[in-house]
């Protein structure tokens, strides 16, 4: 990653009835944070709270109701240190709203949305979930091309709902086999519009994270990689101008309104967007390496986005890695190691043995976690002085 | 769903009937909490509030429930809700009434009376076509607006609708119907609110500004 731009430092982080953590006051000082502990004990909690100090629904994507422990109205509060000084941002249970609300708040001032958050903090992650991305169908990896695009250019989300919108009122009046031309026109024009739209912004993004990822090469144990989308789409998008795209699939929604009918779907449209990643050096689709070179793909591939963000906020994303290390042999581990610690970005890493971080002994700053609680390992590392 | 061309009077009517006076508190509470804006727990401080004094704050507004629901109905030309119909705008000599402002709801067409910019009539479409909430083009009311063409004396229609999806097909369907009438059509402009700074506008907004920019 080539950042040269100041880091976001998160430097204390308080939890109330979030997840397994009935309260927790945390403070960290190191630019890399490693996390240790066993199954079960709250690791990945940390990560999603840190998550959840920006826009976002966090890296489980989870609702309201599922935050509170056991429940209950939950807060989640971080101090952040900038070039420009510290800031606090608050999040949790709104008073109003039973529950389903969320309210935030910048440096105890409440604000109405998340959207000056998105000023101030941004973070990336990985988590094992992710490590299945290119076994899964192709659902998963256009989420993850979405919170891509999305966490760089915010009106994408919106976008991609709309075309949604329209897609699902399309199928059901063809479905319902009250097919008004003109409605399904109306229809098809906002969607073939809203796809184009989508699709192009999942492009731009492909070919500068593709940028990034070709200057990323010196990262050692890190395979040369690139990323493609599999969109007839954005092949279209390729060698015509973007309205005659928007006429054509315009088009070939209309011609194919019976064939839709019949197979209950749109059979073309920004819901049929893969992508893949290339192992460039094999030459091999991501679906066809080891687990640990996917694993490595992956790593490149959201280090580079948060280059990206970087250079689009001005200052380096928090970096969040759930159990980073698994599937990753010891070259590649201390390989990634190096990459974080030479990196300004701030990065918190979870592992179940701390044995594992050896090599960041002191660089990093390490807890181990047992049920709600964070410990600060004795000896483990200094961090350097900030 | 279809309550867009039905007097409400009668919608209140029905439903009130099958309900059984075991609590008349509790079926106040539930029939105020069932209104836009309200949730059990404003409806049940409202009502609380009104039991402290029902002769001045019950009695009062019991009346002008009743005086409501028997005077007021839906113009048979726009579709406004008012005391008579043909409505006080349809019926009014010193309005443009060849100048027609096609709405969603009488929510849109006060919005835009109190804003006292536009000089013509309306119509009150009573709803955005919604695939998903089962409104097609045949529960808007697009027929009577080609009815109030054919007619004559209609020189412009302005859709004035929302910038939704379900808004924009519904521009898209309405603009279709009314191709083969010949008369002008026009939208209202997208852009810059007054009083708007431009480092706050959404890309989406900003963008649409820029296109439709015009001679100083």
């Amino acid at each position: 990653m080539t950042m040269a731009f100041p880091a976001l430092r998160l430097t204390r982080l308080m939890l109330r009835d979030f997840r397994s953590y009935a309260a927790l006051d945390a403070r960290f000082s190191g630019r890399v944070v490693v996390i240790a502990g066993e199954n079960g004990v709250g690791k990945t909690n940390l990560l999603e709270a840190i998550s959840l100090l920006g826009p976002g629904r966090g890296l489980r994507g989870a609702r309201m109701g599922e935050l509170g422990r056991d429940g209950l109205p939950w807060a989640a509060s971080g101090r952040f240190e900038t070039a420009l000084g510290p800031f606090d941002i608050g999040t949790g249970t709104a008073s109003e709203g039973g529950g389903e609300r969320r309210a935030w708040m910048l440096d105890g001032v409440a604000k109405k949305s998340s959207t000056e958050l998105a000023e101030r903090v941004a973070a990336v992650w990985l988590t094992p979930q992710m490590d299945r991305l290119f076994q899964e169908g192709a659902s998963g990896r256009r989420r993850f091309l979405d919170r891509l695009v999305w966490a760089l250019e915010p009106a994408h989300a919106r976008e991609v709902a709309a075309h949604d919108h329209a897609m699902a009122s399309r199928n059901r009046v063809l479905a319902q086999g009250r097919a008004d031309p003109g409605w399904l026109d109306a229809l098809e024009e906002q969607m073939a519009r809203r796809a184009v739209a989508a699709v192009a912004a999942r492009r731009g993004l492909a070919r500068r994270l593709n940028t990034v990822l070709a200057e990323q090469r010196p990262l050692g144990a890190f395979p040369a990689a690139r990323l493609d989308l599999l969109c007839p789409i954005a092949a279209a998008l390729e060698d015509s101008p973007a309205l005659a795209v928007e006429e054509g699939l315009r088009a070939r929604l209309a011609q194919q309104r019976r064939r839709d009918a019949a197979a209950g779907g749109a059979a073309e449209g920004a819901h049929r967007t893969d992508m893949t990643m290339v192992h460039l050096e094999k030459n091999q689709p991501a679906a066809l390496c080891s687990t640990g070179e996917q694993k490595a793909l992956l790593i490149a591939t959201v280090l580079a986005h948060a280059s990206l963000i970087a250079e689009a906020r001005g200052f380096a994303p928090l970096l969040l890695l759930d159990e980073v290390a698994a599937h990753l042999d010891q070259r590649r581990r201390e390989a990634l190691f190096a990459a974080l610690a030479a990196l300004p970005a701030q990065s918190f890493l979870t592992g179940t043995d701390v044995g594992v971080f050896a090599p960041l002994q002191g660089v990093a700053e390490g807890f181990s976690a047992a049920s709600g609680r964070l410990e600060t390992i004795a000896g483990f590392g200094v961090p350097e002085p900030a | 769903m279809t309550t867009i061309a039905t007097n409400p009077l009668v919608t209140v009517k029905s439903n009130s009937a099958p309900m059984r006076n075991i609590d008349p508190v509790e079926d106040l509470i539930a029939l105020l909490a069932r209104l836009p804006g309200y949730g059990r727990r404003s409806a049940r401080r409202a009502v609380l509030r009104m039991l402290m004094d029902p002769q001045r704050q019950m009695l009062p507004l019991a009346d002008a429930l009743r005086n409501a629901a028997e005077a007021v109905l839906p113009c048979d030309v726009c579709g406004n809700l008012d005391t008579r119909s043909p409505c006080h705008i349809c019926d009014d000599p010193q309005r443009m009434q060849g100048l027609i402002c096609v709405v969603e709801g009488v929510a849109d067409l006060w919005a835009l009376e109190r804003a006292q910019a536009h000089r013509g009539s309306y119509h009150v479409l009573g709803g955005t076509l919604s695939a998903l909430a089962g409104i097609g083009p045949e529960d808007l009311r697009i027929q009577p607006l080609l009815a109030r063409i054919e007619a004559g004396g209609v020189e412009e229609i302005i859709i004035a609708l929302p910038v939704t999806v379900d808004g924009a097909t519904t521009a898209h369907v309405l603009m279709d119907r009314l191709g083969d009438t010949g008369v002008p059509v026009t939208r209202l402009a997208q852009g810059v609110p007054i009083g708007g700074a431009l480092d706050v506008l959404d890309d989406g907004t900003l963008a649409a500004a820029l296109r439709a920019r015009r001679p100083a």
